[in-house]
């Protein structure tokens, strides 16, 4: 970055633009600030205001609109009727919520295993990866073991379960390699019965290199120093990562597990959809998809915003939670109370 | 640096060059295995049960029936209209809105923060992100594709983080000279973001070259499909691919062509990537995520 605001350096030393000002002379005043005017200031800053006017507009459009149009979860839709025609039917959408609907129970039950599976395997492993990676000498090594492993974040889901029935399914590698040599085969395509650790399988592969990245920007800001001063206390190579590395690690821990708690009520929504023909809805349907299934396919709307309403609110409830608990216990979190 | 000079007992430094070879084979290999079945002659995929490693003979057979007609070169125009499209807006949208919201003091830019900032808490729901489509008239439209995903909330804020790390005294100065707020965006703001900027475009594309449930929610019409969801239906679906969906009369294995059009999907990431890389390494994206 040095080198960066060097260059800028170089830069204001030749004016951009407008006559050269002697070098003796007494800089201008500075332009009007704070004080003045309210309509004074709008002239002034017009040109940032009508820059943040189109990313504002979309914002708007495309986020918060669709906030609005959770009304329909508190109403009986009737495409013919319109948004606005539709009677308002109060908390009677809700009702799969409470009383515990069979399909969304199912829905509800497979998104938490495989949110605990997530967590569980998905969170820790890329931390022991990183550490592994760390450890290494070379930096060259280091760069090119990094290029290869980050690069699956980048595929998107439709490929990467394309390789996955590619390599294990019936006509694959392994399976044909099994059979020639009479060791029968292994089911896992399309088996509903491993299904929640295929969808697992298949988040490390795409996600796990990816995820090592903050790891290993926070490894590298690690003060060697204290590496040395436990290593003259007579610490070995497990208490060192117990009491050096593991603290070192801890806040950007904390800060993506908040984040990843914000989206536990997510589980792969483009992954689950596309493997879900192949293994049925009793062991694929999570709140996503039950969303989507009963909303845009079945048409039954209401109820359907009604769940992804609550589930949103779910998020944004455990996102806010884990931020106060992580305050409470001296961490940053994932922002303080001002914003800038 | 006491950990590092210290080398490590032979069976550790064993064990881990195991490890790190095993994730790295474990990525690798699918992909030679891809592109060699996609260049196989029929035999070969019929001897070696469906998938082949290393091809004996390589014959460009499937691409050139893809690239015939069909299905697939339209699928990949529609995707790279998308891609292009879709990353300009983003860019010049992005741009523009963190760099109105970097500027201390400016009029209104705390509520716009605010509304920013408040957008990377939740996301639409599937039903009224539907609706809101389809009261826009924009169902079975690729604006409906884009137009959601031009502005990120999150490259906003990594944007304005950046930007705000510009040194006020270089701005104060040119503004002395007589520099407008649009002229010092233009030549300093942006030409000392290139590095982050072409990250974050790089980013973009890739989530418009991707972009798959979007694409399943609006366009109805196969005839507008890109190229994810065509990838979905002959490969993930294992849906024939006969004359209809390929130029030419004489069909190459099912086999070879379903590993193609995987290949096709795969190449423009495998493209960008190096310069993604690059940056990375430069610390750009991890310095800018913690600013």
């Amino acid at each position: 970055m040095a080198a960066a605001w060097e260059r800028m350096g170089a830069m204001v030393a030749r004016p951009l633009s407008g006559p050269t000002t002697e070098v003796d002379e007494p800089p201008p005043p500075p332009p009007p600030s704070p004080p003045a005017e309210k309509p004074g200031r709008v002239r002034r800053d017009r040109f940032l205001l009508l820059a943040m006017l189109p990313g504002l507009a979309l914002l708007l459009t495309f986020h918060y609109l669709p906030l609005l149009g959770n009304v329909i979860a508190f109403k009986d839709f009737q495409p013919y009727l319109g948004l606005g025609g539709s009677p308002w039917v109060g908390l009677h959408n809700f009702r799969v919520i409470v009383e515990g609907d069979p399909l969304f129970l199912t829905a509800l039950g497979n998104t938490l295993v495989i949110m605990l599976l997530q967590i569980g395997i998905v969170f820790t492993l890329p931390i022991a990866l990183a550490l592994l990676l760390d450890s290494l000498i070379s930096e060259r090594l280091k760069r090119i073991v990094q290029t290869i492993l980050y690069l699956p974040h980048f595929l998107s889901w439709v490929i990467v379960i394309s390789i996955f029935n590619e390599l294990l399914g019936g006509s694959g590698p392994i399976n044909t390699f099994l059979r020639r040599h009479d060791l029968g085969t292994i089911d896992i395509i399309g088996n509903a019965a491993v299904f929640k650790e295929l969808v697992t399988g298949q988040v490390l592969w795409k996600e796990a290199g990816w995820a090592m990245i903050l790891f290993l920007a926070a490894l590298s800001r690690i003060d060697p120093e204290l590496y040395e001063a436990s290593a003259v206390d007579g610490a070995g190579r497990l208490r060192q990562i117990w009491h050096v590395t593991l603290p070192g690690l801890r806040s950007v821990i904390v800060l993506l597990l908040i984040l990843r708690l914000g989206d536990a009520l997510t589980v792969g929504f483009e992954q689950i959809i596309l493997q879900q023909q192949a293994v049925g809805i009793d062991a694929s349907e999570v709140l996503d998809t039950y969303v989507y299934n009963n909303g845009i396919v079945q048409s039954d709307w209401g109820v359907s915003a009604a769940v992804g309403l609550v589930k949103g609110l779910v998020g944004v409830a455990l996102v806010l939670g884990a931020n106060r608990l992580a305050h409470a216990f001296g961490e940053a979190g994932l922002y303080r109370r001002e914003i800038r | 640096m006491t950990r590092k000079n210290a080398t490590p007992p032979t069976t550790v430094r064993a064990l881990k060059g195991v490890l790190l070879t095993v994730c790295c084979a474990l990525i690798i290999v699918p992909f030679v295995g891809i592109v060699s079945t996609s260049l196989s002659t029929r035999e070969q995929i019929v001897r070696e049960g469906g998938f082949v490693i290393i091809p004996d003979e390589v014959t460009f057979a499937a691409y050139r029936a893809l690239f015939t007609g069909g299905v697939v070169p339209r699928a990949v125009a529609v995707s790279v209209f998308i891609t292009l499209v879709g990353t300009a807006l983003s860019l010049a949208s992005t741009t523009l809105l963190a760099y109105g919201l970097s500027r201390p003091n400016s009029v209104g830019h705390r509520p716009v923060l605010m509304v920013v900032v408040a957008a990377l808490l939740f996301t639409p729901g599937i039903i009224p992100a539907y609706l809101t489509i389809d009261l826009l008239g924009l169902l079975n439209s690729y604006w409906a594709v884009i137009l959601p995903a031009v502005v990120s909330a999150f490259n906003v804020v990594i944007l304005r983080a950046f930007f705000m790390e510009i040194p006020a005294e270089l701005m104060e100065s040119a503004r002395i000279d007589g520099a407008s707020d649009g002229q010092i965006f233009a030549r300093i703001v942006l030409p000392l973001s290139k590095a982050v900027l072409s990250v974050i475009g790089l980013f973009y594309a890739v989530g418009y070259w991707n972009a798959f449930f979007s694409a399943l929610l609006y366009l109805n019409d196969s005839a507008k499909w890109p190229i994810q969801l065509v990838l979905r239906t002959y490969v993930v679906n294992q849906q024939q691919l006969g004359v209809d969906q390929v130029g030419s009369g004489n069909l190459p294995p099912q086999e070879a062509l379903q590993m193609a059009i995987l290949v096709i999907s795969i190449v423009p990431i495998l493209l960008i990537y190096p310069f993604i890389q690059r940056h990375f390494t430069k610390g750009v994206l991890v310095g800018a995520v913690k600013g």
